[in-house]
């Protein structure tokens, strides 16, 4: 076989130690129901979906619970046969309460998977196709659940030529598109045509990191003859995984600022996002459960696992099992998840993984903040070429207004590799954070 | 089932994993690197050469330590900084100089150079070089007279200026000699290179050895804690200049060879320009700040009434510094293809104003 080559990469990033070696060769396995589950109604970026349900109500699993309201907005559909508990108020991982559905699963039930109106790739328009992933409830499963449906609705006035399926998965500790490119390749394939049809691109690029060349020569060895499609090794470098350095890497275009994918003629899906695809439209059923990754040093059975979506993290905890000295617990990645406060909150759409550390990690990342020494770490980092040792100057001044006008700030998407690398542990895209909440807020009122 | 539930969970925001090489590591590798130019120093000139250095590191440590005591702050001793800006303004010290006159330099240089301006990350000058030029300033002959590297009784003896009294004029030895700039200046004499390079010749503590400065900066640049644009650009514009006016004028200017391996040009290109906080932080802006002090330095040597300028030179590029800064940003991504689509937009517009 043809090695690949894996020069192309965007300038820039930096090299976290993968950790990945835990969990990278463990198959997929089924998680349990938990004896409740709770499916937030917001758990995509835009508007909360309007429930269909009422408490008492008997539900089978698969059954659309919610519908969305508006376009950017996506369906709920029941990870479980059960019964509606409640519909109230639950934690979210942000920490804002959410409107959300308890549902207690049917100890007894067989869990049946209901289906609902198939979605035939020869028959239907590319609208039919993005009205079937609205309805099959799919967000971006990398993380960042934005309703994949609005990403694939490509504006009148913009066109794309090329679709990338991003397999970089440049998080260290996850590995759920590894397994998923392993182990769902006819669903990606099938994921693969809805999109070119619905998006008009030309060809597809499968995109995938050099720590994972068993995926991506397993799947070259079995892409489907005759179709446009094709998969890219690149370097493994953080944040490789964002869709504007992908972009970056594989075809050298640049996304212009405060543009979207498709002003470079680009659009970029996830590659279990892609699968899910696959897998629900030809069926019509909806998504009810994802393929997240459970590890890190607290965990004791760490792996791969198919879990219903809603399961709260505290039955997985329970479930997976933890060592007794656990400091925190944090849903994605190290590099860009989120720490939660409080273990009741339920795994959703974005969650593709989570890892929990303990005392021996956490305890030698120092408090104390030095002054800069304009080392300039953070300008080689820095996948966009920003200045963050300039923002964060201006940040400790509140000078935001010039940040985002003369060093633009909105541009960046919080990778954390200035933190990272900062060798004065100056929290600059903390500082960036907040900058661009309250100028946001500021836009807002005015 | 039961779990052991996290008693105490840490909320923090991403990123919940550093690199973990701290501002300490970095200036302890500095100090590792210099190790060696010193040790050469030591062995070139003899117990002088150990007592000068060990009186500039710690009268610039005590000064940083007792600064911080008196306006009530943590003592920053260990982030190693004071150490480097001793060490570094030592090997800048002609060996014979009165140790007196050393700590004067040394506490003037971390008191002005550095605490005055808040410290370590805000001084606008490498602090060891307002050392030296408080004490160049001040005093003028001591600072120029220089004794021979490999005397004989280095070790045993020594120089009778090095332990003058504060505030006494100090005895000179009769062994005084010129260094090879000295002699290029005013006698038109150049020294053979490979004296140079080995560090045979005379001047001061670090700069005789170039071999051990360029290992150092070698070791150091390969950890990426120091730029190697900026040595690069120095000694690039140095060669550059020299090897032009030299082919114009061999007998008035002297050759690149010599320019690059004399004087404090090694141990200023590769040690005291790099001082990451008083140098530019783009690729771009620190290849023209190092050109800017290579300039500087040829133009101090050729023209200039003082036979070595890189002091000087690295000192008003580090004014410069925060300037050539704020002129060149990096190129923000996605921001150029933005200005051609703008352009291309403006195109068309004037071309359907004009139809």
């Amino acid at each position: 076989m043809i090695p690949f080559r894996t020069k192309k990469t965007f300038a820039h990033g930096v090299h976290p130690p993968e950790n990945k070696n835990d969990t990278s060769r463990m198959p997929i396995r089924q998680f349990p129901f938990a004896p409740v589950m709770i499916v937030p109604l917001s758990q995509h970026i835009g508007k909360p979906a309007r429930s269909l349900v009422q408490e008492g109500q008997e539900v089978m699993r698969g059954q659309k619970i919610a519908e969305a309201d508006g376009f950017v907005s996506v369906a709920m559909h029941a990870p479980a046969s059960g019964i509606i508990k409640r519909i109230g108020l639950a934690p979210s991982a942000s920490g804002k309460m959410i409107e959300s559905i308890y549902i207690a699963p049917f100890p007894s039930s067989s869990q049946e998977i209901n289906e609902g109106q198939p979605c035939n790739i020869d028959t239907a328009t590319p609208d039919e196709i993005i009205t079937a992933i609205q309805q099959a409830g799919i967000v971006g499963l990398g993380g960042a659940a934005f309703p994949t449906h609005v990403k694939l609705k490509i504006p009148d006035d913009k066109w794309v030529d090329t679709l990338i399926i991003n397999g970089a998965e440049c998080e260290p500790y996850l590995t759920t598109d590894h397994r998923v490119m392993l182990e769902q390749q006819q669903d990606l394939f099938t994921g693969i045509r809805y999109i070119l049809k619905a998006t008009g691109a030309k060809r597809a690029i499968i995109g995938v990191e050099n720590n994972k060349i068993d995926a991506a020569e397993s799947l070259r060895a079995n892409l489907p003859v005759g179709e446009p499609l094709s998969v890219e090794v690149v370097p493994a470098k953080y944040p490789q995984g964002a869709e504007k350095m992908l972009i970056t890497a594989l075809l050298g275009r640049e996304v212009p600022s405060g543009g979207l994918p498709a002003d470079a003629h680009v659009v970029v899906v996830n590659v279990a996002t892609a699968a899910e695809i696959g897998r629900l439209l030809p069926t019509g059923r909806g998504i009810q459960e994802r393929v997240i990754t459970i590890t890190g040093p607290g965990v004791k059975d760490r792996g791969n696992y198919l879990i219903p979506i809603g399961t709260p993290l505290r039955f997985a905890l329970e479930t997976a099992g933890l060592t007794d000295n656990v400091s925190r617990i944090f849903l994605g990645g190290p590099m860009m998840g989120q720490a939660i406060t409080s273990i009741d909150v339920p795994i959703t759409k974005g969650t593709s993984g989570f890892v929990v550390m303990t005392e021996n990690e956490t305890r030698r990342i120092p408090e104390k903040v030095m002054p800069c020494i304009h080392c300039a770490y953070c300008l080689d980092a820095c996948p966009l070429f920003l200045n963050p040792s300039h923002l964060g100057i201006l940040a400790k001044f509140s000078e935001y207004e010039q940040m985002a006008s003369e060093y633009n700030l909105m541009d960046c998407f919080e990778c954390g590799a200035c933190t990272y690398v900062c060798p004065s542990n100056i929290p600059l895209v903390q500082y960036f954070r907040v900058a661009k909440g309250i100028l946001r807020e500021k836009k807002a009122a005015a | 089932m039961n779990i052991t539930t996290p008693k105490t969970l840490q909320i923090r925001t991403s990123p919940h994993i550093v690199r973990g090489l701290h501002t300490h590591d970095i200036m302890r590798n500095v100090v590792l690197a210099l190790l060696p130019v010193a040790a050469f120093a030591i062995y070139a000139f003899g117990l002088a050469a150990l007592l000068v250095l060990s009186v500039a590191t710690f009268s610039c440590v005590l000064t940083e330590h007792l600064i911080c005591r008196l306006t009530g702050k943590d003592t920053t001793v260990g982030d190693w900084s004071a150490a480097i800006s001793g060490m570094l303004y030592g090997l800048t010290l002609p060996p014979g100089l009165p140790l007196w006159m050393v700590a004067f330099g040394g506490i003037i240089g971390i008191a002005v150079g550095k605490a005055l301006f808040g410290g370590l990350g805000q001084n606008a000058f490498n602090p060891a070089l307002v050392g030296r030029a408080i004490t160049q300033a001040a005093f003028p002959v001591a600072i120029t007279t220089w004794y021979p590297a490999f005397a004989v009784e280095r070790f045993q003896s020594l120089p009778s200026s090095t332990l003058a009294l504060p505030f006494m004029q100090p005895v000179w030895d009769a062994v005084t000699t010129a260094t090879p700039l000295g002699t290029m200046k005013f006698e038109k004499q150049i020294t053979a290179t490979y004296d140079l390079v080995m560090g045979f010749t005379s001047g001061s503590l670090g700069e005789t050895s170039s071999l051990f400065i360029l290992a150092g900066g070698f070791y150091l640049a390969a950890r990426r804690m120091l730029n190697w644009r900026i040595p690069a650009a120095v000694l690039g514009t140095v060669a550059a200049l020299s090897g032009i006016f030299h082919w114009i004028d061999p007998q008035e200017f002297a050759g690149p060879m010599f320019m690059l391996f004399s004087g404090g040009l090694m141990l200023g290109a590769v040690y005291m320009a790099t001082d990451m906080v008083a140098s530019p932080m783009t690729s771009k802006g620190v290849v023209l700040y190092g050109a800017l002090i290579g300039v500087l330095i040829v133009v101090i040597r050729y023209w200039g009434g003082l036979p070595e300028g890189v002091m000087y030179a690295i000192l008003v590029a580090n004014a410069v510094s925060p300037h050539i800064d704020s002129w060149i940003q990096p190129r923000v991504y996605g921001t150029k293809l933005k200005k051609e689509a703008d352009l291309r937009q403006e195109q068309i517009q004037t071309e359907s104003a004009t139809r």
